[in-house]
């Protein structure tokens, strides 16, 4: 059990599913976003990129502690599995903390009239990609030399520990300098008809993450498993079948 | 499985050290696995294998350094885990490297490790003397050969205390005299009732020798 | 006892410090050029520049810092020393404490005492020279404690230099925020109590937990 062999098998029957249910939901969360959820009284039409900007910001905090935590999973228990999570996992966190920062800045531009303002928020979101950066960048150099990816995650757990007071002390320093004039508003209380769309966003964004990492994941575990029979066997098969 | 069961016994206080099952992966791939042996008082290992086969990632896993994938190494028997740092005062390892700085002189390098592992200071052997390096003692470890060098971290096994003598690879680098000299030195620490565990490619011809080969095992992959 | 091995770190570290007094400047060197440049960069105004010091002092003490840990554990890595210290009878921990501890003395602490003259070629307001040194005395500390991580994860890596800084920098920015933010408010008279009872407490968090993560990291690191 839990063996990367038992993993790639059986997430190769998920699979499928769980792309049609990230497919259908996006689809619906952005059409009922975009074209059917009412206008904001304050920021108009503007206003419905949080149907991206909220969901990605929340998987990037979210899935830094999944990150971290398989990274401690591995660390602990040398479970392999739990070391492929942890390599896929920071990727796409990081992926999706850009995606918040962009169109963070695509927001900002009609609502504060300029792309970056240093706000508490933007601020730590910018602080997070730079934590993921480092882990990538550790365990791009490991394996560079061939040695394991360890390291990375032990990086990553002590992030974990460090977010928190990260967090902290950005809105602390943001309290002190807070410019008078722009101020960024906390999104008002939300219109069902508007936070409806969201939901069905955040989980299938929730999906997408779900599935981008099984993806990634059995990458990764056909990478390392190159050389055992299983994969080799994989690999003939899927030769076969292609027609020549 | 390499199982050398030939015990020897010559001391009353007679030390254990035994290897259950003991594995190590490197990037997926087992390095060796299941090794399993016993030494005793007195007995002396020679591990044998290619270059890069894992000699000296066995010794640090006797030594504790590194931990192993699975398997426990017991000394007394109780895993050295739970008694890391009693059995540590039982230790001494030499690695590849002299583990000497190279701004310190040879022998306040000697007194730093001897404070650090609680050898008794008071105990007055010239090791600089056995290991011909007296009239460089005081010099620093940079305006030292690499035999020198080599001679200067040996001498740590004149003042040391430990049952357990783990060496990586002991005798390059130094001249064909002090080979002699080193080598018995390593039987009469057997003879007090030490262990000694080395990884060489020197025949040593030494009496009741036990070996373990590494090369055996290799090629075992993963799952 | 434990501080058998504690002090005989922290005294080899010193001596060896002592011995090669290169290294020792280097870090000081590094902060005065910097806080040159920083005239030429902008402007040689001394109204401006003083209300940029607080924050440009920290920024480049911080930098000399984390410049100087690239060694902290490399010579010893190298000489097989490292090695040694990992398998002594006694807790890892306090040996990295105390090699933690030298990295600051020989840095942390003669910046923060450099710190006031380069205020004062940065038009800092005199009141701000005791806060200054204070909150870098506390500062460098943890920065040596929080980056004795980093030069533990990087430490077999051949192009440690720049990498160390990427993985280190997002971890030094709160103490950034409350060390020069410390220094502001002492400039403008007002009470410097909060900041100074969160950096006491971030330095106490850092010396409970800094030491074991960097045990732990030298272990991985080293041998996978």
């Amino acid at each position: 059990m839990a063996s990367p062999r038992w993993f790639y098998q059986i997430s190769g029957r998920w699979l499928p599913w769980l792309s049609l249910l990230t497919f259908v939901s996006i689809i619906i969360g952005v059409i009922w976003g975009l074209g059917f959820a009412p206008q904001d009284a304050k920021q108009g039409n503007s206003f419905r990129i949080i149907y991206i900007h909220v969901p990605a910001s929340f998987l990037a905090l979210v899935g830094y502690y999944i990150m971290a935590i398989s990274g401690a999973i591995a660390i602990i228990w040398k479970i392999k599995l739990a070391d492929v999570v942890m390599k896929s996992a920071a990727p796409i966190g990081a992926s999706l903390t850009f995606i918040a920062l962009l169109t963070g800045a695509v927001w900002g531009k009609p609502t504060w009239g300029t792309y970056w303002i240093w706000d508490a928020r933007i601020t730590s979101m910018l602080i997070l990609f730079f934590l993921y950066l480092g882990v990538i960048v550790l365990q791009k150099a490991y394996s560079a030399q061939g040695l394991s990816n360890k390291a990375a995650a032990l990086l990553a757990l002590v992030g974990t520990i460090n977010i928190p007071i990260i967090y902290k002390s950005v809105d602390w320093w943001y309290t002190l300098h807070q410019p008078a004039t722009i101020k960024f508003t906390e999104a008002p209380s939300m219109h069902p008809d508007m936070f409806q769309p969201l939901l069905i966003m955040i989980i299938g964004f929730y999906l997408f993450y779900v599935t981008a990492l099984i993806v990634s994941m059995r990458a990764e575990i056909i990478f390392r498993e190159r050389n055992t029979s299983w994969v080799k066997e994989l690999a003939l098969n899927l030769k076969d079948k292609r027609p020549i | 499985m390499p199982d050398p069961k030939n015990i020897l016994m010559n001391q009353a206080s007679v030390k254990t050290l035994s290897l259950k099952d003991l594995s190590f992966q490197r990037n997926e791939k087992f390095l060796f696995s299941n090794i399993s042996l016993t030494l005793e008082s007195g007995d002396i290992l020679q591990i044998l294998g290619q270059n890069g086969s894992g000699k000296t990632t066995l010794l640090r896993l006797i030594s504790t350094a590194l931990r192993p994938y699975s398997g426990e190494i017991i000394w007394q028997g109780k895993n050295v885990n739970d008694i890391r740092e009693s059995y540590l005062e039982d230790v001494l390892f030499l690695g590849h490297q002299p583990g000497l700085k190279r701004l310190l002189s040879a022998e306040e390098n000697l007194v730093w490790w001897r404070r650090l592992n609680k050898t008794n200071l008071s105990k007055n052997v010239n090791a600089f003397e056995e290991v011909g390096l007296y009239n460089h003692k005081d010099e620093p470890c940079n305006y030292l050969s690499v035999g020198q060098l080599k001679r200067a971290a040996l001498a740590r096994l004149y003042v040391s205390e430990a049952k357990l003598w783990i060496l990586d690879e002991p005798f390059t680098s130094i001249d064909k005299e002090f080979s002699i000299k080193l080598k018995s030195l390593i039987v009469s620490h057997l003879k007090r009732g030490g262990i000694v565990v080395l990884a060489t490619h020197q025949d040593l011809k030494i009496e009741n020798m036990k070996y373990f080969s590494i090369s055996d095992l290799s090629g075992a992959t993963s799952e | 006892m434990n501080n058998i091995g504690f002090l005989a770190i922290l005294r080899r570290d010193l001596l060896l410090a002592v011995r090669y007094r290169g290294d020792l400047a280097n870090p000081l060197i590094f902060f005065f050029i910097v806080i040159a440049l920083i005239p030429l960069g902008l402007t040689p105004d001394s109204k401006e520049l003083s209300e940029i010091a607080p924050g440009m002092l920290w920024i480049t003490a911080l930098l000399a810092s984390l410049l100087s840990l690239d060694g902290l554990f490399k010579d010893d890595f190298a000489d097989g020393t490292l090695e040694q210290i990992i398998i002594l009878p006694q807790p890892l921990y306090f040996m990295v404490l105390a090699k933690t501890i030298v990295h600051w003395v020989v840095t942390g602490l003669p910046l923060s005492l450099l710190a006031p003259v380069l205020g004062l070629m940065l038009s800092l307001p005199e009141t701000g020279y005791l806060p200054l040194m204070l909150s870098l005395l506390i500062g460098t500390a943890i920065l040596s404690l929080i980056g004795s991580v980093g030069a533990a994860l990087t430490l077999p890596l051949n192009k440690e230099g720049i990498l160390l800084s990427l993985i280190v920098i997002p971890f030094y920015m709160p103490v950034l925020i409350f060390g020069s933010n410390m220094v502001v408010l002492a400039v403008d008279g007002l009470s410097i109590a909060s900041p100074l009872a969160i950096m006491g407490a971030l330095l106490a968090l850092s010396l409970l937990i800094s030491p074991y993560v960097t045990s732990c990291a030298l272990r991985l690191s080293i041998y996978g």
